[in-house]
């Protein structure tokens, strides 16, 4: 991609706080990129974040923004999609922010299937506490905290998505820029919970997860693989070894949430407050009393 | 002690499942259409099956709304029913019960009622509470067909054969009470002097629904817990036609900040929950506060700490509701006592809420919230509901300072503008920053907003007569109507009462009411909180505490056991 402007660049002066070389350069470029040729109008956007250095992309981004509390993305995005179901709602967040802290509302926003995109920054570290394990920390990697390595096996967000039918469910690499655009693209064009786990290396803290490193433990996945077979993607999320990139899971027939609740179309700002016929027909309805 | 010759507590006792509360949702409304003015609340185990219940009726000739302890007559449907209450009862109680299982204190004003007979007579053991219903009737006086009537909507789901045993169960125990011995009979009182139309009958949770309503409220996220579910069934059964949307979130962590990110977008947002619900909330608290965005927040006190007592009353989390969340920022409290409070204090919590761009707790307790009394529909108020939300233009800035520290409030997709919002300290626009300067410009944006809501507070109500009372005795939230009934009885001059709809912030006038006079709060706690509330905002001295922290409500005759030297010198 190149370097001209997008209808989300921010002034050339703003400061932004991430390391140089950082994968959230790349993976902000991406999300631009992607939003820009999808053709998305920044006022109809909402980019949701909790905290962390990766929730601080919404603060390089041209949007309405919501830069919540440390784990609360989802909650936050599930409110704002249920008062308004003309914007779109993207949530950007790390893997500490998603899946250490905010771990419960992962799943249950998948459960609820909201229509929301969920881009997780995966560095397998925490980076602005410096350098302790995250819940995708490799087994073994030493840290401040965890002196003799990691003891953990690491959390597998693309099999617990799976495992709950999550119906869009990918991985990305930043380093590929193109590829992470095209994802992007598809899960914010997606009607329903998206998600694309990002990896992407943290320079100053991981030092094992590099550039190099995702660059040779990754693989795209074949031409052939079926997204819309459970068990393949289960398979394919879960297998050892090297991490597949790509379209791993998708399922066209879960039911929305604002669907399957009713959501109406007006937004709730602008729902008038209950006539007074309405009113009182509710307190000639109250329970104990004759009607 | 009997206040009022004239007044009747009934208490019926079961375990759960035997259906107490079917018979009190069927001779409230007969009490109440036949123009007598009625008080209810109950107490109930933290289980689904068995234990020991009781719902206590009052007939009163004067409006009450005030538990008390003495029991005019006991209706026991469970072998506890003497254990359980033993210390309500004494030698002028009135007891049905069956003799077999009632135990040691059978006395000559026991009648042996055989209600399982009954029952097994009009078709099976699931028809004890109606044979206790129509005894009841019976007993007082009361005509039999308005339970028929009853019985007939209430059961007509289940089929002919239902309301007909229901019925035959009905007038076995009517036949019965009627026999009761004249001498032994309890004088009901005379029905009010109102003709009875105009009077709703409701719950503490029916009217926090009808304020929420009102309020313009369309938007609930919760997680159920007692005793503050209510709220959010209420809203549920209501959410079509009032267009709200109602969720039941993973935990009221995500429940407050669904809230916040729904109210970002320009709903108008409430939680419910109940003391250690809202310890998770904290959080939160403290977001809305940053992010200056309106939220409601409804806690439902109940005994702590942790689990407490789950199903019992208390006014233990003022301290909590007063300090949750981290950092200095802006909030207001209510506290109603009445169901017109209820109903006026969620109103204006949502209206300061949105005007002010701040949290506002309500606090009420399980005793406010299940106790059934009546409302004139006339006393029941809207305020108007003011839309607070700007169209943005493009130099739009969510956080811009203004005079009074209040930014025009825009929503994501209503005009040209950008709105963000950040937990991180921000400039204007909502970015995040870590300039000194502007942090205590921010600072001083948040918190400037404190006096006028101090200014705006609702004035505490003064029960009895303020001018040549000697002692104030100060009270907020459910303990308005005990103290009310108590300072009727001891009907003393030197004694005035004064009762907290509101308290925080405390309304300045509140100084010139109490200073140079003797106070004492009352209040369902074990330490006082809001007695070092007051101190703390006032610097008066607080001369005595009255407390209870045992689960009850505080009865009638305590209060008046409690203030009859200070009534009498």
């Amino acid at each position: 991609m190149d370097n001209r402007q997008n209808r989300f660049d921010m002034p050339s002066d703003t400061d932004v706080a991430w390391c140089p070389g950082c994968g959230n350069h790349m993976l902000l470029k991406a999300v631009k990129g992607a939003l820009d040729e999808l053709g998305i109008d920044p006022g109809s956007l909402v980019m949701v974040s909790g905290i962390g250095q990766a929730a601080k992309a919404p603060q390089y981004m041209k949007v309405n923004m919501f830069n919540g509390l440390h784990g609360r993305a989802l909650p936050a995005a599930f409110g704002i999609r249920l008062s308004n179901r003309e914007l779109v709602v993207v949530v950007e967040s790390g893997d500490g922010d998603m899946y250490g802290e905010g771990g419960n509302h992962f799943l249950h926003a998948i459960r609820r299937n909201f229509d929301v995109t969920l881009i997780v920054h995966d560095n397998m570290v925490y980076g602005l506490t410096k350098g302790q394990a995250s819940p995708t920390t490799q087994r073994c990697m030493k840290t401040p905290v965890q002196v003799g390595g990691v003891i953990l096996e690491p959390f597998n967000p693309l099999a617990v998505a799976i495992a709950l039918d999550a119906p869009f469910v990918a991985r990305a690499y930043a380093g590929d820029v193109k590829q992470t655009i095209s994802l992007i693209k598809k899960a914010i064009s997606f009607k329903g919970f998206a998600l694309v786990d990002v990896f992407q290396p943290c320079v100053v803290f991981n030092k094992l997860n590099t550039w190099q490193w995702f660059k040779e433990n990754t693989y795209s996945i074949a031409a052939d693989h079926d997204p819309t077979d459970r068990m393949a993607a289960i398979k394919l999320a879960t297998a050892t070894g090297k991490f597949p990139l790509g379209m791993l899971y998708r399922n066209d027939n879960r039911a929305l949430y604002e669907d399957l609740a009713g959501i109406g179309e007006k937004p709730l700002h602008q729902q008038q407050a209950p006539d007074e016929k309405d009113f009182r027909a509710m307190l000639d309805s109250i329970p104990m009393n004759n009607h | 002690m009997r206040p009022y010759p004239d007044d009747i507590s009934l208490v019926i006792e079961g375990a759960a499942g035997q259906g107490v509360q079917t018979i009190t949702a069927a001779l409230l409304p007969i009490l109440n259409n036949s123009g007598y003015n009625v008080f209810s609340c109950m107490e109930y185990m933290s289980r689904i099956r068995g234990g020991r219940n009781s719902t206590e009726i009052r007939i009163t000739g004067k409006i009450r709304r005030a538990f008390t302890a003495h029991i005019d007559v006991l209706f026991a449907l469970s072998p506890h029913a003497f254990e359980h209450l033993q210390n309500r009862i004494d030698e002028k109680t009135l007891i049905f019960a069956e003799k077999e299982q009632f135990g040691n204190g059978w006395n000559e004003r026991c009648i042996d009622t055989p209600i399982a007979k009954f029952a097994i007579q009009a078709g099976g053991p699931v028809y004890s509470n109606t044979v206790a219903a129509g005894a009841v009737l019976g007993i007082l006086g009361i005509p039999l067909e308005p339970l028929n009537i009853f019985l007939r909507e209430q059961f007509a789901i289940k089929g002919d054969e239902a309301v007909e045993n229901n019925i035959k169960a009905a007038t076995l125990g009517y036949d019965f009470g009627l026999l009761t011995p004249p001498a032994l009979k309890s004088k009901i009182p005379l029905p009010s002097t109102n003709d009875g139309e105009s009077h709703l009958l409701m719950d503490g949770n029916t009217a926090l629904g009808i304020g929420a309503i009102a309020a313009g409220c369309n938007f609930i996220c919760s997680y159920p817990m007692s005793p503050g579910t209510g709220l959010l069934s209420f809203l549920a059964e209501r959410s079509g036609t009032f267009g709200i949307v109602v969720d039941q979130a993973e935990d009221e962590i995500a429940a407050i900040n669904a809230g916040l990110g729904a109210s970002y977008a320009g709903a108008r947002a409430v939680v419910t929950t109940s003391g250690g619900g809202f310890d998770l909330m904290q959080e939160g608290m403290s977001l809305a506060g940053m992010i200056e965005t309106p939220i409601v927040v409804h806690i439902g006190q109940r005994p702590g700490p942790a689990t407490g007592l789950p199903t019992r009353t208390e006014q233990g989390d003022l301290d909590l509701a007063l300090h949750a969340g981290h950092g200095d920022f802006a909030r207001a409290i209510f506290a109603p006592g009445t169901l017109e409070e209820t109903i006026a204090t969620m109103q204006q919590a949502f209206d300061l809420a949105q005007r002010f761009q701040i949290p506002v707790i309500v606090l009420t307790d399980q005793y406010l919230l299940d106790a059934v009394s009546t409302i004139d529909v006339l006393d029941i108020k809207r305020l108007p509901v003011a839309s607070t939300i700007v169209r943005t233009d493009e130099k739009y800035k969510r956080y811009a300072f203004t005079d009074d520290g209040l930014s025009p409030r825009g929503v994501p997709g209503y005009g040209d503008g950008l709105v963000r919002v950040d937990s991180d300290e921000h400039d204007e626009q909502g970015l995040i920053t870590e300039s000194f300067d502007m942090r205590s410009r921010m600072m001083e944006k948040r918190l400037k907003r404190l006096q006028p809501l101090a200014e705006e507070a609702f004035p505490p109500t003064v029960i009895g007569r303020h001018d040549g009372a000697e002692i104030m005795i100060v009270c907020w939230g459910s303990t308005r109507g005990v103290l009310e009934e108590a300072l009727d009885i001891l009907d003393s001059k030197r004694l005035a009462g004064i009762h907290f709809s509101q308290v925080y912030p405390l309304n300045p006038s509140i100084l010139a009411m109490l200073r140079n006079r003797r106070i004492i709060v009352i209040e369902n706690n074990a330490r006082g909180q809001f007695a070092d509330l007051l101190t703390h905002e006032t610097g008066l001295g607080i001369s005595r505490r009255i407390l209870k922290a045992t689960g009850e409500p505080f009865s009638v005759e305590e209060v008046v056991d409690a203030l009859q030297e200070e009534a009498h010198g």
